[in-house]
């Protein structure tokens, strides 16, 4: 294994990841170059615009560790294809080496001891540093924030997305787009809009009522660099009131719009728009398809799905760059716009290396400053962990695990059910502290319920979510993960139809088959019922974890997966 | 504790119950739509129809339809118990042969426009639209 001392050098060396410079068969080209710290700092600058995407921060502001899924299975026309390669395969398919930076940063596999290696990644701090080198090559570079930015920590849910606001702020962005965001309730979303320096924008955020668009978020914004006029167009989360709780913010609808995302991308062309860049919350398998569908889009900058590229992916003419979550990657992309056209681009995904990259200064002492009221209760260590922790995977993770336990437990119940949320960053054995808990938890509607529902009721639920993710036509997925159930076993056939999906339901403690007209006492949390009654998951969590002291997450096989 | 069993039971109840519709429902709008062309051939062109893939809100679902040159347009649920919406009748005086309504939806079905052209022909558009529980994101 590479020491640390090593890796300061030998990650500046392969860890910046080099796309194409114009179309063609990059994917035969090599996906990674050797570099130098110079490299890394200093993009070699293309073309006459500059993005920088960053998305689904999820509010993490200082460095954690966070594993890629090991199990993100595609269907329909996505079986097979990026994102849906994880591991091994995904480094095969980008010539990425085996225990390299790149495998720790991108891919699955020897979490532990790459993380042991190579550290952990992110932290808005070093996030600043690259931002700013971009900007020391390309001063009128467009910084673009996906959203998923006011939401996912202790400190954000405290000051209601107030420290992530005043962060992102001190990074300049030029236009958002959102999520989580509304989950802050429509009134905090629009104080906290109305205050923005940058363009708030959703070309399908719509008035509810008149189904007409929204007046506080504009659908596009022009931008003139390098002489080009480039046109913004924003695209929130399309399910938000289906997968969030509508009752917070009744007064919006969304959807996909892919009608009206034409209009705006036709219209923004007769302004004369050189180039149309989407600031996309889709997801990346809508908005391959979106970029089938609606003709005119140059560039789209993917976010919600937390997938990280290290090459674009062509769909026509567009390009869809993926740029990661939780602040672990900054993508930048140099585009060639020749009369009205797109003649070439460079793309880099920057993986946020915490020990390689310097903090910026400023953006350091801001966090800090956000942070210190807090800093008692956040590095309260509750209890320990010998397993590592984590979220993402379409069926379980080690961390839901832990708080499906913790139901099950702490609410006593027979079944447990925990949100298929791709938030939330992985733990590495040792200590496990308040943050740490809140980072995985965090939410508006946290609430641990406990209720009853028939096996007839539970089978509904698991085909409805997994209907959901595994539905062939993009347009119909939302995004997220399969909910996790605790005490709970089944078969999936992922390529079944709604309604045939789920078989084999059964009670784990029995073994017995779930009985369709028997109830079961079932507790869980983030349900998008208004008025839900229970105690906050973090609290939850955090007393089951005080009272085993330390954690212990054994393989969880409770799900058997046909079709895969 | 909300999720109120009493909710959680109606809405587990109604998607179960539906399943047994379906032959009988395809029966009815093929009947309706027989009875609105009068067996008329049905092509396919020149109607718009806009729906949510995913209904925000099964109560309450906007459909706009639009067939510059139509006479009448006919609106059907096909999940639906009962899969009347409505029929949207255009004199030679409207503006534009276009119309929005919100409907309700019991279940994830397709809905179905058929319009009558001034020519006596007809056309059919059809979406499916989703109607789902909800929870969990990205």
């Amino acid at each position: 294994m590479i020491s640390r001392r090593d890796f300061l050098q030998a990650a500046m060396a392969t860890t910046a990841l080099y796309g194409a410079s114009g179309f063609g068969n990059w994917s035969k080209l090599a996906a990674q170059q050797a570099l130098t710290q110079d490299d890394l700092l200093s993009f070699d600058t293309f073309g006459n615009v500059s993005l920088i995407h960053i998305t689904d921060i999820h509010a993490q502001l200082v460095p954690i560790y966070f594993r890629e899924p090991s199990v993100n299975i595609g269907v329909g026309d996505n079986r097979g294809a990026v994102p849906h390669l994880t591991g091994g395969d995904f480094r095969k398919l980008y010539g990425i080496e085996d225990s390299s930076p790149s495998h720790y940063a991108l891919s699955s596999g020897d979490f532990q001891a790459l993380a042991g290696a190579y550290g952990r990644m992110g932290g808005l701090d070093r996030v600043a540093t690259v931002v700013n080198s971009i900007r020391a090559d390309r001063p009128d570079a467009i910084l673009l924030d996906g959203g998923d930015t006011w939401h996912g920590s202790y400190t954000c849910y405290h000051s209601q997305g107030q420290d992530m606001v005043n962060a992102m702020n001190a990074l300049k962005p030029d236009a958002m787009t959102f999520h989580w965001e509304f989950t802050l309730g429509s009134e905090r979303v629009q104080e906290l809009v109305e205050g923005l320096p940058f363009a708030a924008l959703g070309q399908n955020i719509f008035d509810a009522e008149w189904d007409e668009p929204a007046e506080l978020f504009k659908p596009y914004k022009f931008f003139e660099r390098g002489g080009v006029k480039v046109a913004v167009i924003g695209q929130a989360f399309p399910y938000m009131p289906i997968a969030n709780p509508r009752w917070m913010f009744p007064e919006y609808s969304f959807g996909i719009r892919d009608e009206n995302m034409q209009a705006m991308v036709d219209e923004v062309r007769a302004q004369g728009a050189e180039c149309v860049v989407v600031l996309s919350h889709n997801g990346f398998d809508v908005d391959k398809k979106m970029a089938s569908v609606v003709t005119g889009i140059d560039v789209i900058l993917s976010g919600h799905t937390h997938d990280a590229l290290p090459e674009p992916v062509l769909i026509g003419e567009t390009i869809i760059v993926a740029s990661g979550s939780n602040g672990k990657f900054v993508s930048r992309v140099d585009l060639d716009i020749q009369n009205g056209r797109m003649m070439g681009f460079r793309h880099k995904l920057i993986p946020i290396f915490s020990d390689v990259i310097t903090p910026d200064p400023d953006m350091a002492a801001l966090i800090q400053a956000e942070r210190a009221p807090h800093a008692d209760k956040l590095s309260e260590v509750i209890g320990q962990t010998d397993s590592v922790l984590y979220r993402r995977g379409n069926f379980n993770g080690s961390w839901d695990d832990l708080i499906c336990d913790a139901l099950i437990s702490e609410r006593e119940a027979e079944i447990a059910l925990s949100p298929g949320v791709r938030w939330g960053p992985s733990l590495v054995p040792g200590d496990i502290t308040r943050e740490d808990i809140w980072n995985v938890t965090s939410m508006s509607y946290g609430e641990a319920y406990r209720t009853e529902m028939t096996g007839e009721f539970l089978k509904v639920v698991l085909e409805d979510v997994a209907d959901n993710i595994f539905n062939p036509d993009p347009y119909y997925q939302q995004g997220g993960d399969m909910v996790r159930t605790g005490g709970l076993g089944y078969t999936i056939d992922v390529t079944k139809p709604q309604g045939e999906r789920i078989s084999n339901l059964t009670l784990l403690k029995t073994g017995e088959l779930i009985d369709p007209s028997k109830s079961y006492v079932v507790a869980g949390w983030a349900s998008v019922n208004e008025g839900t009654e229970g105690p906050q998951i973090w609290d939850v969590v955090e007393n089951h974890i005080r009272k085993l002291g330390t954690v212990s997450v054994s393989e969880n096989n409770s799900v058997t997966v046909v079709n895969g | 504790m909300t999720f109120t069993r009493r909710e959680t039971l109606a809405i587990g109840l109604g998607g179960v119950a539906a399943l047994a519709l379906p032959m009988q429902a395809a029966a009815m709008v093929d009947d309706k739509i027989a009875a609105f062309t009068g067996g008329a051939d049905v092509g396919e062109g020149g109607l718009t129809l806009t729906a949510p893939e995913i209904a925000e809100n099964g109560n309450t679902v906007p459909v706009e339809v639009s067939a510059p040159g139509a006479v009448s347009i006919l609106l059907l649920a096909a999940g639906n118990p009962n899969p009347d919406v409505c029929t949207f009748n255009f004199g030679p005086l409207a503006g534009a042969q276009a119309a929005s309504t919100r409907i309700r939806l019991a279940r994830t079905q397709e809905v179905v426009a058929v319009a009558k052209m001034a020519d006596g022909s007809f056309v059919r558009a059809a979406q499916e639209v989703k109607v789902t529980i909800g929870g969990c994101g990205g």
